[in-house]
């Protein structure tokens, strides 16, 4: 058995770890954070000549070809780097839902653009506080058009199109809309997270096009998060391996009571139970992974355990990380805060961690009987 | 990435599946394996000897080990497959993990070629049990400051002290001890490592009475008892080294359940049995994020456990993430006793007999806080971790640099 990423994928891994180094560093990050520009549009250019959003993608749309395991490499040091840039909602997304359900045409248009950079995408289902639920979407999809409000759509400020989760006479559906087009009003909100941006989408008759079948669009939706949070656990790991390593740096480097703090029992502790934790969801997204890559029937169990763990994980950690570093920690000019606020909305996209713990536990029950 | 045995990995499985059809029949794969219990201890050690003998006489005993010491030289991952094979089949437990595991080893990285030829292939056979006489009243985590005096007298050694936690004791024939030969030299210096007879004058063993009622470990205690230098393992004041190789041996998790007590689907359908608030326990919403919680470790656990042996398959060694098993799955076990115990309301306290639905619960619960001691405390393990995995630096040591006798140890008030 080899139930590991290969040498292959793990120099792809190498590969990407180096170029973000280089081209996303926390100051980078900051940068685009302060200037409240949403996303990295050198970073993105960059993303895109690399071929990483097409990695999953087929080759005849332009894609690589290459499958999950690639994906959840590169996700891992997107989540290391912080990295400034809409992948989730393009890739994770967006570009899983027009796959599996997208007709020849969608494919040609949407699949072909992401991979060669030219297009966003986002994915907008929620509207309003609380779960989301069938009964939560107001959203009207008729007669080829949309009306409703959506919030809040992550990315949906700086993407170019956005697949939405509307009501379709009794049943619901997903529909794509452009988003530069007519009838489509957005707005930027105040979030935790520049770097990953949220924005309010009203939209008024805007035309739009249907994915998939009539009536089907709550089961897709949840197929495409199932799919999605299989990926992003990767991102959120990737994240808590790299607040880990600077909480660790400095823990070794800062000296208080003539040593360095991290001789003390009552934060090594700590360290080795977030070691812990990590590893856990470390396994956790492997299983995710191979889950994924082959379709397996455990994917609905395997994505919601590795997501629920990563985010704890992440979540952990980031507020260990501000309490380990002392005041500095609570300062703008340290990174710290970055680290926790990307945690906390990584731990609502895709569903909060209480919402795919509910997800979890009514597979297991399924199972069980 | 996949799950799948190589076709050389296959083909051992068949052919270890064949020989374990012929001579065992298969388990219940919901019932539990079988333990060792006061009653029937008699019957099963017999038992237990009787199918490491058959083990050993057809080539299927101690495979790793090297074949002169009556091993088959396999790799990690044969062995591994066997006993994931072994324990599909209804057998006694076994009395031999620590001899196989740990005292074997040790021997044979520190033992005389004597001591080889006379202790391995009884090990291997099965005829001599073997138990570990490391822990002392006052010498537990801090291994090192023990007490129990080896007192040179010609070629013998008279030992006197108290070793405790001892499993098995009372039916081992040898035993391994670690004693210290000079209080005057510093802590870790002093100690000499000896294999012990159990049948020797001057050693009583007597049963400890768990806080759950069971007896699965023994207090040794040594008066005047005489050994022959003959049987010092390593050189004299080197017992510290010798005791670390054993302790490294520490049987790992790698290949076993890890599981820390009931299962995630008996927490479903007690969930499913029992009410909160008038109705069934399992559309509480604490309840149902509890289980998915400890559904995520388990499968945490499960999952590392995976990669460990994905590692040994692929001829390297496991990574330092098999270092948590232990830690996670006691704590979870404890705390998925309790849980179990509460969803039973008023008589979740009931027990054996009395328990109004399965006592793994109350047993469980009673019986995690020693599995979070054994072996390691899981103070001492998130010590490892940090210190050996991650490389945190340790505590500053006030009992290094002086004679043993200096310094102060066990309880005092």
């Amino acid at each position: 058995m080899n139930f590991d990423f290969s040498e292959e994928q793990k120099l792809l891994q190498n590969t990407a770890k180096d170029f973000l180094a280089e081209h996303s560093s926390l100051a980078h990050v900051r940068e685009i954070f302060e200037a409240d520009e949403g996303y990295s549009k050198p970073l993105w250019k960059s993303v895109a000549e690399l071929g990483w959003l097409g990695v999953a993608i087929p080759e005849e749309y332009g894609g690589a070809g290459y499958g999950y395991l690639e994906l959840a490499m590169i996700a891992g040091e997107i989540g290391q780097a912080l990295a400034p840039i809409p992948f989730g909602s393009t890739v994770y997304l967006a570009a899983e839902a027009i796959a599996r359900e997208g007709s020849d045409d969608q494919k040609n248009r949407y699949l072909t653009g992401i991979a060669a950079g030219d297009l966003i995408g986002s994915l907008a289902t929620t509207e309003k506080i609380g779960s989301l639920t069938e009964k939560s979407v107001s959203t009207t999809f008729a007669d080829g058009k949309l009306s409703g409000t959506k919030l809040p759509v992550a990315d949906g400020d700086v993407a170019d199109f956005a697949i939405v989760l509307a009501r379709e006479g009794d049943g619901l559906s997903l529909a794509i809309v452009d988003l530069t087009g007519a009838g489509v009003e957005r707005t930027r909100l105040d979030s935790l997270d520049p770097t990953r941006p949220q924005a309010r989408l009203v939209f008024q008759d805007a035309p739009a096009t249907r994915l998939g079948a009539a009536g089907q669009g709550w089961t897709i939706t949840q197929n495409v998060l199932t799919r999605a949070a299989a990926l992003m656990a990767f991102e959120q790991l990737g994240s808590a391996d790299r607040a880990f390593q600077i909480t660790f740096d400095f823990m070794m480097n800062r000296f208080a009571f003539g040593r360095p703090i991290a001789s003390f029992q009552a934060l090594k502790h700590r360290m080795a139970d977030h070691y812990a934790n990590r590893e856990l969801a470390r396994s956790n997204c492997y299983w995710a992974a191979w889950a994924l890559e082959n379709e397996a029937e455990e994917l609905p169990v395997a994505a919601a355990s590795a997501k629920i763990s990563a985010s704890d994980a992440f979540d952990q950690m980031a507020i260990d990380m501000i309490q380990m570093h002392g005041g500095v920690g609570y300062t703008w000019e340290y990174d710290c805060h970055l680290f926790y606020r990307r945690a906390r909305v990584l731990s609502h996209t895709l569903g909060t961690t209480d919402e795919w713990r509910e997800k979890l536990v009514t597979h297991l029950i399924e199972e069980a009987a | 990435m996949d799950f799948n045995d190589s076709p050389e990995e296959a083909a051992y499985r068949a052919k270890v599946r064949a020989w374990l059809d012929a001579h065992a029949t298969l388990r219940d794969p919901n019932k539990p394996a079988a333990t060792m219990t006061q009653e029937a201890e008699g019957d099963l050690i017999e038992k237990a000897k009787a199918w490491q003998a058959l083990k050993a006489r057809e080539g299927w005993a101690c495979l790793r080990w090297p074949k002169e010491y009556g091993g088959q030289d396999a790799s990690p991952i044969e062995a591994v497959i066997f006993n994931q094979e072994e324990a599909r089949y209804d057998l006694p437990p076994s009395i031999y993990g620590i001899g196989h595991g740990m005292l074997g080893p040790t021997i044979m990285a520190h033992g005389t070629d004597e001591q080889k030829k006379r202790f391995l292939p009884a090990m291997v056979e099965g005829s001599e049990v073997w138990c570990q006489l490391f822990s002392e009243p006052d010498a537990g985590s801090d291994l090192a400051g023990l007490k129990t005096s080896a007192t040179k007298d010609g070629d013998e050694w008279i030992i006197n002290g108290q070793k405790i936690w001892t499993t098995g004791a009372h039916f081992s024939k040898w035993g391994m001890l670690v004693a210290r030969s000079d209080p005057n030299a510093a802590k870790h210096a002093g100690l000499t490592y000896f294999i012990v007879d159990m049948e020797s004058p001057g050693i009583e063993i007597r049963q400890i009475k768990q806080m759950n009622g069971q007896a699965g470990f023994n207090e040794v205690f040594f008066t005047d008892v005489r050994v022959p230098d003959s049987n010092r393992l390593g050189a004299e004041g080197d017992g510290w080294r010798v005791a670390i190789t054993t302790l490294m041996n520490e049987r790992s998790s790698i290949g076993g359940s890890m599981s820390g007590g009931a299962g995630i689907s008996s927490l479903i359908k007690l969930a499913q049995q029992t009410e909160i608030g008038g109705r069934p326990a399992i559309e509480d919403g604490g309840v149902r994020r509890r289980i998915a919680d400890f559904a995520v470790r388990r499968s945490g656990l499960k999952f590392t456990g995976q990669r460990g042996l994905s590692a040994l398959s692929q001829g390297q060694t496991p990574g330092p993430e098999a270092s948590i098993g232990k830690l996670v799955a006691a704590i979870m076990g404890l705390e998925m006793g309790a849980f179990g115990m509460e969803l039973q309301g008023a008589a979740g306290i009931l027990s054996g007999d009395d328990s109004q639905a399965d006592p793994v619960w109350q047993t469980t619960f009673m019986g995690m806080p020693g599995l979070r001691l054994a072996g390691g405390t899981d103070e001492i393990l998130r010590n490892i971790i940090a210190e050996r995995v991650l490389g945190m630096p340790g505590e500053p040591r006030i009992d290094k640099g002086k004679p043993f006798k200096d310094i102060p140890s066990g309880t005092t008030r």
